[in-house]
């Protein structure tokens, strides 16, 4: 077992290097110390990059010798998920097909976040793609779980939510298209954030399935995961689909609704997430946080989301056809590997695919080519379209009623490594309460809610309606809180 | 395997040239066994009758038809006008194989 040391949250980190209690070099050499020093067990990190840490620590360091005001995120030691482009460093998206790459640009997110003074030691583990919910899926190697060594950190942003875990960075970027922040951080034991729908962009996020993808932070409590959404969010002229809406000051309205809690907030319990399937510890330690909410003055309604059984093959028939034609770049062309010696260009284009894609990558995308193919389309792809928007109903017809809606992260803790890395269905049933707000675009938060008897940690995942961050951080904040009291 | 077994070892070689995949024998019958696995799941999707739901391609739609945002703000188009792009040089150093002008690739057409 890894010892978890509480990471400084970020307000306390700017504010020592602004009082001169720290430094920023100070700081991102005891990070990169503690990544050296635990990485070795937990495998979170796949690059690290020290150089260009400390010379973002020096530029901070400068402002603070200068009595300038400092960014909101001076200081702080940010790790990106490895599917995000910084420019010059490795992309490798958790895949053989991208080793070596070195991207000629920056993901708006990490600019904004470098803007903001952020530190970045380095990229992080994940499942090749962000194909999968347990990070075995790396082409480098699984990410173990700080909280057990044996045990899977979730996925497909296993890396971000070790990461913060383990104390080797204060917040870090995931990206999540069926669960993958939400369900890690329920596995890990920190704060997850699936941000609505075009609230943050895509640009220089390597695709998997471009309707359903998001970006959003980890961190060790729900005020810094607010902060970290706060600075990455905002429209971007790069991606066509992020939202012009205005960013509201997410830490400011919480400091505002700090007396009230969730005091007067409706909170929907949908039926269909506590059915069979349910771990009764998980059930157990969910009930008891909706309990807590209750006693804090949330009034607790019983709804129904009726289509929910249908999410997971619904999911599964439009990302994996958006990721057969998202992944048709990879060809040997333009960037990344290409097989040597073919003689033709089809030849070629078949070999680089053969050596760089693992089994679960090549898995989609034969599955998102044959439900696209000829005579499929309509029983599958259109059906599931269809499917996707009587979902979308389900939870806009819920909204009329509660302000969010709780529920379980994951069906069960951190499950062991190996366990089910031979049975692709029960794997992707890992994403069940996951892949709904996926599905509708719906902003979430996991946040964490008690443990196993084994220690394991235990999510509840906070639903809120399109651009309603501010009420999923209210929820999570009121329950961080209560557990703390 | 079920009678009524969706995919074949030929729908999985057809799929597998559509998809510019080359899969070894043995990778071709775990592909066949996974792939009717993961159809049977997916085949509960014909217990709904969606003849009258229109497909929903994406999020921004249910916004403007279902939601309470301002939808007028959600489908606002850039102007299309030239801007600068990434610079050749910087785009050509990730490539396999160039000649600092162009992509390198095998012969196209076989004789």
């Amino acid at each position: 077992m890894t010892t978890m040391t509480a990471a400084g949250s970020i307000e306390s980190v700017r504010s020592a290097i602004a009082r001169g209690e720290t430094t920023a070099t100070a700081l991102a050499e005891s990070y990169l110390a503690r990544i050296a020093e635990e990485d070795p067990r937990i495998h979170a990190w796949l690059s690290v990059g020290r150089e260009y840490a400390l010379a973002q620590a020096a530029e901070i360091d400068k402002l603070a010798a200068n009595g300038e005001t400092l960014p909101p995120l001076a200081g702080v030691p940010v790790g990106i998920k490895d599917v995000l482009t910084l420019e010059g460093f490795p992309a490798t998206a958790g895949s053989k097909i991208l080793e070596g790459y070195r991207p000629p640009y920056t993901a708006t997110a990490v600019r904004k976040l470098a803007d903001a003074g952020a530190i970045f030691p380095g990229k992080l583990n994940c499942d090749e793609f962000a194909m999968g919910s347990s990070n075995e899926n790396s082409a480098y190697g699984p990410v173990h779980n700080p909280h057990h060594l044996d045990r899977v950190p979730g996925g497909s942003s296993g890396g971000s939510a070790a990461a913060v875990a383990a104390g080797m960075a204060v917040a870090t970027l995931g990206t999540d298209t069926g669960g993958s922040i939400r369900q890690p951080a329920s596995f890990c034991g920190v704060v997850g954030v699936l941000p609505t729908y075009g609230r943050v962009s895509r640009y220089g996020l390597i695709a998997f399935a471009s309707s359903l993808d998001r970006i959003g932070p980890f961190a060790a409590n729900v005020r810094d995961a607010a902060t970290v959404l706060g600075v990455i969010a905002g429209h971007d002229p790069m991606d066509a689909t992020s939202s012009p809406l205005a960013v509201p000051d997410y830490a400011a309205d919480l400091d505002r609704s700090a007396d009230q809690g969730v005091s007067g907030m409706r909170l929907g319990v949908p039926a269909e997430y506590f059915a069979e399937g349910l771990d009764a510890e998980v059930r157990a330690a969910i009930e008891g946080g909706i309990e807590r909410l209750r006693s804090a003055g949330a009034e607790i309604c019983p709804i129904s989301l009726p289509h929910t059984r249908y999410a997971i093959p619904a999911y599964y028939v439009i990302a994996t056809a958006e990721a057969s034609s998202n992944l048709a770049r990879f060809d040997g062309v333009r960037y990344g590997l290409r097989a040597p010696q073919s003689d033709t260009l089809a030849a070629m284009y078949r070999r680089t695919r053969d050596l760089g894609f693992g089994a679960e990558v090549k898995r989609r995308i034969m599955l998102g080519t044959y439900v696209l193919s000829h005579g499929y389309y309509d029983a599958y792809y259109r059906k599931a379209q269809q499917v996707r928007r009587l979902l979308a109903d389900d939870f806009l017809s819920a909204f009329k009623e509660v302000d969010a809606i709780v529920t379980p992260t994951a069906p069960t803790p951190a499950f062991r490594i190996g366990e089910k890395s031979d049975d692709p269905v029960a794997m992707y049933l890992a994403d069940i309460y996951t892949v709904t707000a996926s599905l509708a675009g719906i902003c979430g938060i996991s946040v964490p809610c008690g443990r196993s008897a084994e220690g394991l940690p235990i999510g509840m995942q906070i639903l809120g309606k399109h651009f309603d961050e501010a009420a999923i951080f209210r929820v999570g904040q009121a329950l961080e809180n209560l557990l703390a009291s | 395997m079920p009678d009524t077994e969706r995919v074949s070892l030929e729908d999985v070689r057809r799929v597998a040239e559509l998809a510019y995949l080359e899969l070894t024998t043995e990778e071709e019958s775990r592909m066949r066994r996974d792939l009717n696995a993961i159809l049977d799941y997916v085949a509960q999707l014909g217990e709904l009758d969606t003849s009258r739901i229109a497909p929903m391609t994406q999020v921004s739609e249910v916004l403007a038809t279902g939601g309470e945002t301002a939808t007028e703000e959600l489908s606002v188009l850039r102007d299309d006008l030239p801007v600068p792009c990434l610079d050749r040089n910087r785009a050509m150093a990730s490539a396999p194989e160039t000649d600092g002008v162009f992509f390198k690739v095998p012969k196209v057409i076989e004789r």
